[in-house]
């Protein structure tokens, strides 16, 4: 069965490529087959995050229209031979899609045998923000530990529970799940920042992960290298274990807590 | 001779009255327009009273010179008999030229007005005993949930989300956005929930902001209702 997860948040800037790019290529590293789609008409950037625009021929609005099949606008990873990219076109803009377009590019994908769909949504919560989740089973809802993102999350959700078409089938809703980016513990701990607590309890959802504020995510979209696959970074680290979690391994939370310096770890102060 | 037949009597009659309502000050146009109506029915305007209504442009807040607009339809061969939606001032120009002031509403309209409320309290009353709507996923924020009777909300309410009943609201959460009971005017309507950081409450249209409720301990048990125009919030035991 291919399931169909939709990267959102509502806000901007967030992490929402990032986080596509590197669950996508999480998935496929473990061996399943995942396709990652830009939904971002307009503003295409997970070809920069996945380093392949060099290789971008077709997009999904040329597939949308018949301009291309699937097969042509799909893009293999370099690093990983499970994932593909459907890049999103630069010079259209989101009222170039069409329900039954994206609609007919998932079933394709499914027969095609694809086990995980990735969809990366725009910001806001028009039209393309609409079609990344309408089909989706499941949904990473990436937030910020600040107010404003933690608000449109909660507006997100709430379209997830009654736009989509599991909402509209009157079918098993789409499960949420959290994930906290950008986070930092010691600005939690000096009050600068909600801490995971404050966000889970304004959102009351399930939390898949939280990922640290780190250099090396900008490293990894400059040089186009999901940040999953620098294993020795945190960030890296903590994308590796919310792709264990989601296919079910019992991973405990790390990075929630601040990092101990060398006198807390010998005198294990709390 | 003296008679016993009375000299005069006072009774009430209703005329048809034409009624000009204007949506411009720019007399030149009004007189334009006025002399093209009069010319297509000249017989049926020659001395025809008129009342003039300046509600409309009032609402533009466009001042008329009312002296000015009486020429202007005495010159088209109608006779100005009343103003209507002038303001003080207007009125007072009008009555300076012997011109009757109407009210704004017809007799009619307001008696109307006034009956309808109390129909839809009544309404409201015997909504309160229908169905309970019951909610059990979390009401997000930008989520708009209307019970016609009592609304029963299971998971939180979120900041930014609105959820409203005809009859009384209980959320057994955290309640953050806008809780409006009794909206169709029933003023035995209550809010029940088991911690107020609401940004607004109100019931049958009396309101708090959450600015007012500052002095509400969270992560209490409360219950809202209302004595005369006041809301009170008070712990349930």
């Amino acid at each position: 069965m291919t399931r169909i997860i939709v990267v959102t948040s509502g806000k901007g800037g967030v992490g929402k490529t990032t986080t596509s790019a590197a669950i996508a290529m999480g998935f496929a590293k473990k061996g399943h087959k995942t396709a990652v789609i830009d939904f971002d008409v307009g503003l295409r950037n997970l070809d920069l995050i996945m380093g392949c625009e060099r290789r971008v021929v077709y997009d999904i609005v040329n597939v949308i229209y018949g301009e291309a099949t699937l097969n042509q606008a799909l893009i293999k990873d370099k690093h990983c031979e499970n994932l593909y990219i459907l890049p999103a076109s630069q010079t259209r803009d989101k009222d170039a899609l069409s329900q039954e377009g994206v609609g007919q590019i998932l079933e394709e994908l499914a027969a095609k045998d694809f086990k995980y769909i990735v969809c990366d949504s725009p910001a806001g919560i028009e039209k393309g923000a609409h079609l990344a989740m309408y089909f989706a089973d499941d949904a990473f809802v990436v937030t910020n530990p600040e107010v404003a993102s933690v608000r449109d999350s909660d507006r997100m959700l709430g379209i997830l529970a009654s736009k989509s078409r599991r909402a509209e089938q009157n079918l098993e809703p789409i499960k949420e799940y959290l994930l906290l980016t950008r986070y930092s513990a010691e600005r939690v701990k000096i009050g600068e920042m909600l801490s995971v607590t404050d966000v889970q309890d304004i959102l009351s959802l399930h939390l898949l992960g939280v990922i640290p504020e780190s250099k090396s995510v900008l490293t990894a979209s400059n040089s186009g290298m999901p940040v999953i696959l620098d294993e020795k970074s945190d960030a890296g680290q903590a994308y590796a274990d919310i792709v264990a979690r989601y296919l079910g391994e019992d991973k405990p939370h790390r990075f929630i807590e601040e990092k101990k310096g060398i006198f807390g770890k010998f005198f294990g102060s709390k | 001779m003296p008679t016993n037949s009375p000299t005069l009597e006072f009774k009430s009659g209703s005329f048809s009255v034409p009624i000009l309502i204007l949506f411009t000050d720019d007399l030149k146009a009004i007189g334009q327009q006025l002399q093209e109506k009069v010319d297509l029915a000249p017989e049926f305007f020659k001395n025809s009273p008129l009342i003039f209504d300046v509600q409309e442009l009032n609402k533009l807040s466009r001042a008329l010179d009312i002296p000015a607009l009486v020429d202007i339809i005495r010159q088209s061969g109608l006779l100005p008999t009343g103003i209507r939606g002038g303001t003080t001032e207007q009125n007072k120009e009008a009555l300076a030229l012997l011109i009757p002031v109407y009210s704004a509403h017809s007799s009619t309209l307001t008696s109307a007005d006034t009956q309808a409320p109390k129909q839809k309290i009544i309404e409201s009353e015997s909504s309160v005993n229908a169905s309970a709507t019951i909610i059990t996923r979390p009401v997000r924020s930008g989520q708009r949930l209307y019970a016609s009777g009592d609304l029963i909300v299971l998971a939180q309410v979120s900041a930014g989300a609105e959820i409203m009943a005809e009859g009384n609201i209980h959320v057994y959460n955290t309640l953050r956005g806008r809780a409006l009971a009794g909206v169709q005017g029933n003023v035995d309507a209550r809010i029940f929930c088991s911690d107020l950081q609401a940004e607004l409450i109100s019931i049958a249209g009396n309101y708090k902001i959450s600015e007012d409720m500052r002095d509400v301990v969270s992560k209490k048990s409360v219950q809202v209702y209302l004595q005369g125009h006041t809301l009170i919030i008070k712990d349930i035991v």
